[in-house]
Formats: C-alpha cells, sequence, structure tokens
C-alpha cells in the first residue's frame, strides 16, 4: 500500500517534471524570439539612419506599390488567424482542422514570400537593388532578413504538417506546433513595423 | 493537472476561436486606417505620421494580446518581463542611433 502511494507520488511528479521541461522549453523559445527582435531592432535602426540616402537613385514613392503591400500584408494578416485558429482546432485534438488550418496558413505565407520575391526581383532588374543606395541596402537587409524568417518558418510548419499525419498530436508534436504559433505571430508583428516604418513612412518621405 | 491540458495553455493561456475573430478585425481595421493615410489626403502630412505610428503601436499591442495572449496573468509574467526588457533595447538602439547620427549629420553640415 505504501509503495503503491509512492509509485503514485512519483509517477505525478515525472509528470509534473516533464510539463515543466516543455514550460522552460516555451519560455526559452520565447528568449530566442526576443534576441530575434534585437536584430530586427538594429536593421531598423539601420534603416532609419539610411532611409533617405538615395544616392541620385530612386526613391520609395518610385518603387513601392501601396496596393500590391496593402494585399502582402493581408496574406500575412489572414495567416496568423488561420494558424490561431488551427490552435484552436488543436485544443480539440481535430486533426482534420488542425490540418487544413496549417494548409492554409502555409499558402498564405507561400503567397506572402512569393509577391515579396517578385519585388524584390522587379527592383534588381529595374537597377533598384541592394547595391543601388545606402536606402537600398537597409530596405533588402531589413525587408529581406523578415522574409527569410517567414520563409523558414514555411519550411518549420512543413515538417510540422508532416508530423501530425505521421505522429499525430504527441506532447512534443504539440508543443513544437505551439512554438510554431509564437514565431509565427512574431513575424507579423515584425510586419506591422516594416510596412509602417520602411514602406508608408518611406512613401511620404519621412524615413 | 494533466499533462496535455497543460501542453494546451503552455505560454499561450486560454485560445478560443472568438479571441482569433476579434483580434483579426481589430488588426484589419488599424491597417486599413495605416494605408488611408497614405493612399487618400484627408489628413494633412503631419497628422498623417503621427497617425501612422499610433496605428502601428495599437497594431502590434493588438497582436500580442489577441494573437500571443500575452496578459498580466502570473503564468505570462516572465514573457512579459523579457518583452519589457527588449523593448527598452530596442528603444535604446534606434533612437540612440537615430540621435548619433542626426547629430552629426548637422555637425558634418
Amino acid at each position: 500500500m505504501n509503495t503503491d502511494i509512492t509509485n503514485l507520488d512519483a509517477a505525478k511528479a515525472r509528470e509534473l517534471e516533464h510539463a515543466h521541461h516543455l514550460e522552460m522549453k516555451t519560455f526559452g523559445f520565447w528568449i530566442y524570439l526576443m534576441s530575434d527582435l534585437v536584430i530586427f531592432s538594429v536593421l531598423f535602426a539601420t534603416f532609419a539612419v539610411h532611409g533617405k540616402n538615395y544616392a541620385g537613385g530612386p526613391t520609395p514613392q518610385q518603387l513601392y506599390d501601396i496596393p500590391y503591400l496593402f494585399v502582402e500584408t493581408m496574406f500575412l494578416l489572414v495567416s496568423s488567424v488561420t494558424y490561431g485558429l488551427s490552435m484552436v482546432a488543436m485544443q480539440h485534438n481535430n486533426k482534420k482542422m488542425v490540418l487544413v488550418g496549417l494548409v492554409i496558413t502555409f499558402l498564405l505565407g507561400l503567397g506572402f514570400v512569393s509577391m515579396e520575391i517578385h519585388e524584390f526581383y522587379g527592383m534588381i532588374m529595374s537597377n533598384a537593388g541592394p547595391d543601388r543606395s545606402g536606402y537600398l541596402s537597409s530596405f533588402f537587409t531589413l525587408v529581406g532578413t523578415h522574409g527569410t524568417h517567414v520563409s523558414f518558418g514555411l519550411l518549420w510548419m512543413g515538417i510540422m504538417m508532416y508530423q501530425v499525419v505521421k505522429r499525430g498530436f504527441t506532447a512534443e508534436v504539440r508543443s513544437r506546433l505551439m512554438r510554431l504559433s509564437l514565431f509565427w505571430h512574431f513575424l507579423d508583428i515584425v510586419w506591422v513595423g516594416v510596412f509602417t516604418v520602411v514602406y508608408l513612412l518611406g512613401w511620404m518621405g519621412v524615413s | 493537472m494533466s499533462q496535455e491540458a497543460h501542453n494546451e495553455n503552455m505560454g499561450a493561456g486560454h485560445i478560443s476561436t472568438k479571441h482569433y475573430i476579434v483580434g483579426f478585425v481589430l488588426a484589419v481595421l488599424l491597417t486599413v486606417v495605416s494605408f488611408g493615410f497614405v493612399m487618400t489626403d484627408v489628413v494633412s502630412k503631419q497628422v498623417a505620421v503621427i497617425g501612422l505610428f499610433v496605428a502601428a503601436v495599437l497594431q502590434m499591442l493588438v497582436h500580442l494580446h489577441y494573437f500571443l495572449h500575452l496578459d498580466r496573468s502570473s503564468e505570462q509574467r516572465w514573457n512579459v518581463i523579457a518583452l519589457a526588457f527588449t523593448a527598452l533595447l530596442l528603444f535604446i538602439f534606434v533612437a540612440g542611433t537615430m540621435w548619433v547620427m542626426y547629430t552629426l549629420n548637422s555637425r558634418m553640415m
């Protein structure tokens, strides 16, 4: 009887320890995101300094397509919501809805990255590449770093869809999906800074 | 608390569909306002610039609250503290850099 209780306590302690471990992982990932934010803040600072150094080259008004940017922004915003809804479905252990949500999120994210690559390609082809001016160097570095993050998010999302299908909602898969959720929402927040400071204020000739 | 229930709440607080929809509507409104400042001439440039900053900060707060579920609960405390500290660093980097570089620029003129 006594040993039973001890075993039960030990099992409970292990379970709590495991949960605690996963919580620490999430917090550790949050700290990584904060360090990522530091990287972005330096790139924002660089853009704030170089944003007007056109070197006789093209200006934001000549380069940006604001309605195009609006569509791009909506792709990322809607993808943030669909990922969130996918996490709601995970709470209800609804595997099918989780996968539907992840696929839609993935496609929207892919749409965002494709639009960005198309924009970069057009700029580089019209002699407005990162080597043209200080403004364009800082533009490509900041926007490109964000786009690279989104691309890695897509890669991670692809892996997670595979794991959900293959392994189902194990504790590990759940915790990875939660961390990807943090990553994905975080990138949308950074994008709010990018479209405001780089594009809209740049278009107005402020930054 | 079972392991599963714990995982679901891990770093995310309580999740509901309504939460995301409210956040989405607010974010869309703020985005439309931001783009409206640039695409229309309803307000003066000065007002538009201030409006853009306000809309961006509000939208970031909407994302943090409705999508990342940050709040004042004890489970979120360390996340919020880490974020607040990073925000301080961000301010020092951006404002400090701009201050130094603009001063330098004006002295060189």
